[in-house]
């Protein structure tokens, strides 16, 4: 038979599939998304005998029953995608459990194969697996291996393919049902008037019987009678209830289970002894009451310090550097500058470097982020974790699994909420999973930071410290209260999955498995920016750029800047150095001569200062001569107006563009806003750099840096130029403003991961819009509130700390529901409907 | 359905959910159908399977327990559903 041979990988969670997967297909996989679920599909491909092959990754499931998005789509794909051979991968150590998916597989009567994978954590517990016996016992053939170690890729391959030249059984696996036997027949039989409906006949019947959604629905399209059918499978499901005293769906599943457990039982040549496992005893200190919370925070801090400490290390010493020089190539292949201003293509050009630089310099960080989520997961810990703090989330709507994705985001100072909320997958439960995907813009993440230092920097520069740690910590006292409202609000309709989590063995993840993880993670990561935000930053461009100048001030400027001009060729006039600075030369004459500067200053001593001489002698001995220390007094002459023409141009062109910007479309827009933001003292500038700064938040402080630098002059920093530039603008200001960008609606990358996460465009709108209103509403509260009380930044913000904490408490010990008899949750009150 | 936080009741049966960590129990019948059945089975919890509890968390909910050799987390809401005959 010719054509790419279909595969696909089946397992529960923790059957250690995906390095099973990355032993058969190695590199070469592709993530994508099941069609109209958030369900993650991983395909690669690998060469079988000789022929081409191609893997799909199943999500682990426990069953095939259709409660979960994750079982659905398993189904949906054995029955439906046909694949000619189904690798079930079975934790060795764990045989009772992963059987039961095995004889659920079985049922569907795919084309199995059993591949016992962990047999070295069974050797290690001391049990002894007979694979024959249970190749005999389940009718398909069965191969071993330890996939974290590579081992048993061989045999695997060899089962494999012979089960793909193996023709359909005859004699397809059955479990015994007694005394619901004769009720499947009967639904079989009305079934068996429909032909052949294109899934298995008795599996069908007995997913009927079973009560299954999803299979009703699938007889009601197919089926030409769905209502004679419906009537026979109530009317058996009725007879069973009465003469076996329980529902068919519960003595199937018994039945299943029972029969798993007998197999496990006959493959087993010793099972493993009673003794405390090496699990065990890590979980007596990790869970531990007064530890575990301990060893928590201190997990936390480790891979905080790690990847933000590190990773930013590592960009301010690498990446950025390296960032820098691609973008001089690139700036050398764009038009020269302007005298007044810059062609439109180098200044597109240079805005587009800037806006990916900013983000691609964040690489290294993301890595570390995921490289020790990585191991987190990998070791088995993220579950504990979930343990631990289960209880404190539950009171706010959240989920135990909720505390990665917060502190992926920057739960403290430093994160990013793209893998935060790449995180909340884990989540098992929608609800808490939606309130988590919606908390997590308002974490602080590491964009937020450079608005942060430079506000606390100019406003609270005596306790900057105290303010750094309001800001950091104060967020996590509005999104919890946040949380709580949300969910008893937007998300109040969706169910509470239980909570009911496998706490697998720890293990030493390896280095490959992580690697291969996180790099794939920071690859989409990349692939990401490089699309949406480089679509934004030039839309961004465009508002900042146009309408732009009108013609006669342009003109104005112009003439300005000729006279300017005029005056230095005057002094030039006749002099041996006129060739060298006529027309556009001295602009490069301007570059020469500062880089020359910037050299002799970073040069410590005479030696170093000789060496910058002489390499800029080498460049240009024309400008040279210039520029030299012991250049003569003629040349001192033309240096001193070269430097006053190089002055009056940057007012010139600073003037210029401050004016584009005003007239701006953002600029425009930034006063429009100004009568809704004046309540939280913000000013069109500040509007105008709020709004830049949606495609990434670093954006507001460039932004914020293009419009009072200009102003100042090169040689004051930001700070200084922010408190000078603003005569009336205070640390409440400088608070609000804090606020506001605490609250900022997330960025374009975040925005589009959350549209992916949860598969609609509506609740990326409610991510967006939410935070916006809290923010102004925040922001507006603090400053006007502020000043009605006339007091200032510093009171302010204590003030406001000790107000969320509060609303904190308030919501945490606020009830869900009244109480009924069981503890309330959801769950346990539609049960008790029920 | 047993209240929360009662015990025992005549026949020496309890809920998972009021067992104290240490205590070894044997499962007698899951107290629900659909979903938290199918969860709750998926994880062992199925009549005459041992279970073993292992520890509170923290804050005292969730529970550890160890069923069929396995560790396996649950709150306690969920656990008062399955009654368990002490061991």
């Amino acid at each position: 038979m010719s054509g790419r041979i279909l595969a696909a990988l089946a397992g529960q969670p923790n059957c250690g599939k995906s390095t099973v997967f990355n032993m058969l297909t190695g590199a070469r996989q592709h993530v994508a998304n099941f069609p109209g679920v958030t369900v993650e599909k991983k395909s690669g491909h690998f060469r079988l005998a000789g022929r081409s092959a191609e893997l799909v990754d199943l999500p682990g499931a426990y069953s095939i029953s259709s409660y979960s998005p994750e079982e659905r789509v398993t189904r949906d794909f054995l029955l439906f995608d046909h694949p000619r051979v189904v690798v079930n991968v079975v934790d060795a150590s764990n045989l009772r459990r992963h059987l039961c998916l095995t004889v659920e597989l079985l049922e569907l009567e795919a084309n199995v194969v059993v591949h016992l994978n962990m047999m070295d954590v069974a050797a290690r517990r001391g049990q002894q697996l007979d694979a024959a016996v249970l190749s005999q016992r389940l009718g398909v053939p069965v191969s071993s291996g330890v996939g974290h170690k590579g081992q048993g890729r061989a045999g695997l391959m060899e089962v494999m393919a012979r089960a793909v030249d193996e023709p359909a059984k005859d004699e397809p696996f059955r479990v015994d049902y007694g005394p619901l036997e004769p009720r499947i027949k009967a639904v079989a039989d009305v079934l068996a008037e429909g032909g052949d409906l294109g899934v298995p006949r008795r599996w069908l019947a007995l997913r009927l019987l079973e009560g299954d959604g999803e299979a009703r629905r699938f007889t009601q399209e197919v089926f030409f009678d769905p209502v004679r059918l419906a009537a026979v499978v109530a009317g058996q499901q009725a007879a069973f209830r009465e003469s076996a005293g329980e529902s068919a769906a519960a003595f199937a599943a018994l039945a299943r289970r029972r029969l798993a457990r007998t197999l496990a039982a006959a493959a087993t040549l010793k099972s493993a002894g009673p003794e405390k496992t090496r699990t065990d005893a890590i979980d007596d200190f990790v869970c531990h009451k007064y530890f575990g919370p301990v060893i928590l925070v201190a997990v936390l801090f480790v891979l905080y310090e790690i990847s933000i400490t590190f990773g930013e290390m590592l960009t301010e010493d690498y990446t950025r550097p390296l960032l820098e020089a691609v973008k001089s190539v690139v700036v050398g292949l764009l038009p020269p500058e302007g005298m007044l201003e810059d062609p439109i293509l180098r200044s597109l050009g240079l805005w587009f470097v800037d806006s990916i630089n900013e983000l691609l310099g964040y690489v290294p960080v993301f890595f570390m982020l995921f490289f020790c989520v990585s191991f987190l997961e990998d070791s088995g810990y993220m579950p504990r974790m979930a343990f631990i703090l289960d209880r404190l989330f539950r009171s706010y709507g959240l989920h135990g699994q909720s505390t990665m994705p917060m502190v992926l985001a920057g739960v403290y100072l430093g994160g990013c909420c793209v893998p935060g909320v790449m995180a909340c997958k884990a989540i098992p439960d929608d609800k808490s999973r939606l309130a988590t995907i919606l908390i997590i813009p308002l974490m602080n993440c590491l964009a937020k930071a450079p608005l942060y230092l430079l506000l606390v920097g100019a406003f609270f520069p005596h306790n900057a410290a105290a303010a750094m740690f309001f800001i950091s910590t104060v967020t996590l006292f509005m999104a919890l209260p946040m949380a709580r409202v949300l969910s008893s609000t937007l998300l109040a309709g969706l169910d509470n999955a239980p909570f009911i989590m496998e706490m697998p063995p720890y293990h030493m993840p390896t280095l490959g498995n992580m690697l291969t993880r996180s790099l794939g993670k920071v690859g989409f990561f990349i692939q990401k920016i490089l699309t949406v935000v480089t679509a934004i930053a030039v839309i961004v461009f465009v508002l900042l750029q146009f309408p732009g100048i009108s013609r006669d001030h342009k003109a104005a400027y112009q003439a300005r800047l000729d006279a300017a001009r005029e005056n230095l060729d005057r002094t030039l006039a006749g002099s041996p150095f006129a060739p060298l600075l006529a027309g556009d030369n001295v602009l490069e004459f301007i570059r020469y001569k500062t880089a020359y500067q910037s050299a002799r200053e970073a040069g410590e001593d005479a030696g170093a200062q000789a060496a910058a001489d002489g390499r800029f002698q080498k460049e240009n001995p024309g400008y040279f001569a210039l520029v030299a220390p012991d250049a003569g007094t003629a040349a001192k002459a033309i240096l001193a107006e070269a430097d006053a023409f190089a002055q009056s141009r940057d007012a010139i062109t600073g003037e210029m563009r401050r004016e584009r910007l005003e007239a701006s479309f953002l600029g425009i827009l930034g006063r429009g806003l100004e009568p809704v933001t004046r309540f939280a003292g913000f000013n069109w500038r500040i509007n105008a750099s709020l709004l830049s700064a949606f495609a990434a938040k670093e954006s507001a402080v460039a932004t914020l840096g293009a419009l009072y630098r200009l102003e100042a002059g090169d040689g004051q920093s930001l700070e200084t130029a922010l408190r000078q530039g603003e005569t009336d603008f205070t640390s409440l200001n400088a608070l609000a403003l804090m606020l506001f960008m605490a609250l900022y609606p997330p960025c374009v990358s975040t925005s589009m991961t959350i549209k992916v996460q949860t598969g609609q465009s509506r609740w990326m709108a409610v991510a967006i819009l939410y935070p916006m209103a809290l923010g102004l509403v925040v922001a507006s509260a603090v400053f006007s509130g502020g000043r009605f009380l006339g007091v200032d930044g510093n009171t302010a913000m204590w003030g406001f700390y000790a107000l969320a904490v509060a609303a904190t408490l308030v919501a945490g010990f606020l009830p869900h529901r009244p109480r009924s008899v069981l503890p309330a949750t959801p769950v346990c009150d539609s049960l008790q409907k029920a | 359905m047993d209240a929360y936080g009662e015990k025992v009741d005549a026949e020496g049966r309890v809920h998972l959910g009021a067992m104290r960590p240490g205590a070894r129990c044997t499962v007698s019948r899951v107290g629900c159908e659909g979903c938290l059945a199918q969860r709750l089975g998926d994880l062992g919890l199925v009549p005459g399977e041992e279970v073993l509890v292992m520890r509170n968390a923290p804050l005292r909910d969730p529970i550890e327990i160890k069923v069929g050799g396995f560790l396996v987390s649950l709150r306690r809401c969920e656990a008062s559903l399955v009654e368990v005959v002490a061991a």
